[in-house]
């Protein structure tokens, strides 16, 4: 080997050599600008987590004090009252966000299944439709369903809420959905053609299922999302400190409540606040984790 | 199939200046599938061009010739595969016995139901057990008779060479079996349907050297069932398993054009254009 190298006349062993020596001579620069960017990488990773951290130690600090059986079992009285909870808020939250996903989801899946499938101009059209529906401030959309339904349709009500909270979900529930079924291969869609299956047949059987994890971790993410938002609703659903099943009527929400009472000058009424974060902070955490588990699961199951 | 049809003339033109150029020996026994002058466009630009041959019942046919030429694109326009390509454009004719493959009342589904396919790589449903895989195809087609379903699979399987190895899991994945058993199963999955041709892709493109063994040996063994067009890019292969050749290859303008059709011992061993021989000879490709 070192005879090779230093044979002078080959100009190919010249061009190794200054190749060798230049990397051999930037050497510790280059471990030093490695060193120095894994460094910072750390410390905006550090800047981005600390901020999360803070916030939930924070909450369950605040609101874990409030949690007792009452809490979860009464409706929220004034202040000075007892036993106050947050049960008409916790039954709002969950009618109003039902009824916004079961209404979302198979109108966003077969959105989604089309534009995953058709690349006519439609598509197009719709999928611009959906980025700028992700795009639209959360209380213009609350605006909307106020002039839409409030003011049409018997006023304040849980099913105005449904509906801004469904216009929410629904771009999340599209994209997420074209994602997933984009994400089959063309293999398969290609095996069910040659077998003498139609498209909608390839679609049922072979696409959906295929597609499955990503579509559930889409509408969990979805309904989490939908679960905090809180501008749609100031608008649609005004509030209710008495309990109140019926969509049709104004109702109470989480976030409505937080929003309400964090800004009263009564302790109480401030913890009840906390607790109510802390409850839905956990809500949406668990739906987001639970998401990505129950999608590694499914995959898991096809290996 | 808008902006391709106004280039179509082009394509005609080229076929009947092309077209004296192949040597075709048409087999004498009876014929399932016809192609005339059966050319392949995408948006305009032409990949194969100039095909006139027959395909003999219970014969198993090769496409050769060397990458470029055309030979998956062709084989790809006998069951309508191009349909799912929206800038593709078939022209010639292909014809089924009677039936005129792009005829305007023909059903591209219906059709797919008798010409079947299998493809370079195994493709095995995910989502489906090796049971369900098996008779995907009949479940597509409406089929919903347990015991016809059951029959399917187990005739299917058998002809595979698959139904020993797998009679006692049949609820298992599709997944859990090994590359060449995946590659048998889509075989029976496209045999579980009964189609009358059956259009193999190089299917064992993606298998190590045991596992194409087998694909080979059933290939053989399934001439009786079903009559086999193969693609294939390994010349040894052809001369394996194929009773007749169509050799085809990349003219001056890139696009695939037939040499010669004929008897697979002829083609290798005297073939008729000197092209032909090159490449038997492993001179190119």
């Amino acid at each position: 080997m070192t005879s090779l190298l230093e044979t002078p006349a080959d100009p190919a062993v010249e061009r190794r050599q200054a190749v060798q020596a230049a990397a051999n001579s930037s050497l510790g620069r280059r471990k030093l600008a490695s060193k120095v960017t894994l460094g910072v990488c750390w410390l905006f990773l550090f800047i981005a987590v600390v901020p999360l951290v803070a916030v939930i130690a924070y909450v369950i600090a605040k609101g874990l004090p409030a949690w007792n059986a009452d809490f979860f079992t009464q409706s929220t009285k004034p202040e000075g009252y007892s036993p106050s909870g947050v049960w008409n808020a916790i039954v709002g939250t969950a009618v109003i966000t039902l009824i916004a996903t079961v209404v979302a989801i198979p109108v966003g899946l077969l959105c989604g299944l089309f534009l995953a499938e058709s690349e006519d101009r439609a598509a197009a059209v719709l999928r611009f439709t959906a980025d700028v529906m992700t795009g639209i401030p959360s209380i213009i959309v609350g605006i909307f369903g106020y002039i839409a339904i409030v003011r049409n349709f018997g006023g304040y009500s849980g099913f105005a809420g449904a509906f801004a909270i469904g216009f929410i979900m629904l771009p999340v529930i599209i994209r997420a959905g074209e994602t997933a079924f984009r994400g089959v291969p063309n293999s398969l869609n290609e095996a069910a053609l040659a077998l003498g299956a139609r498209r909608s047949t390839v679609a049922r059987k072979v696409v959906v299922p295929t597609a499955l994890p990503g579509v559930i971790t889409g509408v969990l993410l979805a309904v989490a999302r939908g679960l905090g938002e809180t501008a749609p609703l100031l608008l649609t659903i005004f509030g209710n400190q008495y309990l109140q099943w019926n969509p049709s009527k104004p109702m109470e929400a989480l976030p409505i409540l937080i929003y309400n009472y964090s800004s009263q000058p009564y302790a109480d009424l401030i913890q009840v606040a906390w607790g109510a974060a802390l409850l839905l902070m956990a809500v949406v955490l668990v739906l987001s984790i639970g998401s990505r588990l129950v999608a590694a699961y499914l995959r898991k199951e096809r290996r | 199939m808008t902006d391709a049809s106004s280039r179509t003339p082009h394509a005609e033109e080229s076929l009947t200046v092309q077209a004296e150029q192949a040597i075709i020996e048409p087999p004498t026994g009876e014929v399932v599938m016809t192609l005339r002058d059966v050319a392949v466009s995408f948006a305009g630009k032409t990949a194969v061009r100039d095909v006139s041959f027959d395909v003999a019942a219970g014969e198993v046919t090769a496409l050769i010739g060397p990458s470029g030429s055309g030979k998956t694109t062709l084989l790809r326009a006998l069951n309508r595969m191009h349909d799912t390509v929206r800038s593709a454009s078939v022209t010639g004719s292909v014809h089924l016995g009677d039936l005129d493959v792009y005829g305007p009342d023909t059903d591209a589904t219906l059709l797919r139901s008798r010409v079947g396919m299998v493809f370079q790589r195994p493709n095995p449903f995910p989502t489906m057990s090796i049971y369900d895989n098996a008779v995907s195809g009949l479940r597509f087609n409406g089929v919903r008779k347990k015991s016809l379903l059951d029959e399917a699979a187990e005739s299917s399987l058998i002809a595979a060479a698959l139904w020993d190895s797998v009679k006692d899991r049949l609820k298992a994945h599709g997944r859990t079996l090994s590359g060449g058993e995946q590659q048998r199963l889509c075989i029976a999955r496209a045999l579980a349907v009964e189609p009358e041709v059956l259009l193999m892709d190089e299917p064992t493109s993606a298998l190590d050297p045991i596992a194409t063994k087998r694909i080979e040996e059933l290939v053989g063994e399934l001439k009786n069932r079903v009559t086999i067009v193969i693609v294939t890019h390994n010349m040894q292969q052809a001369m394996r398993v194929s009773d007749r050749c169509a050799f085809l290859l990349m003219g001056d303008d890139k696009a695939g054009e037939l040499i010669e059709f004929g008897p697979t011992s002829k083609l290798f061993s005297e073939p008729t254009d000197p092209r032909t021989l090159d490449y038997v000879n492993g001179r190119f490709g």
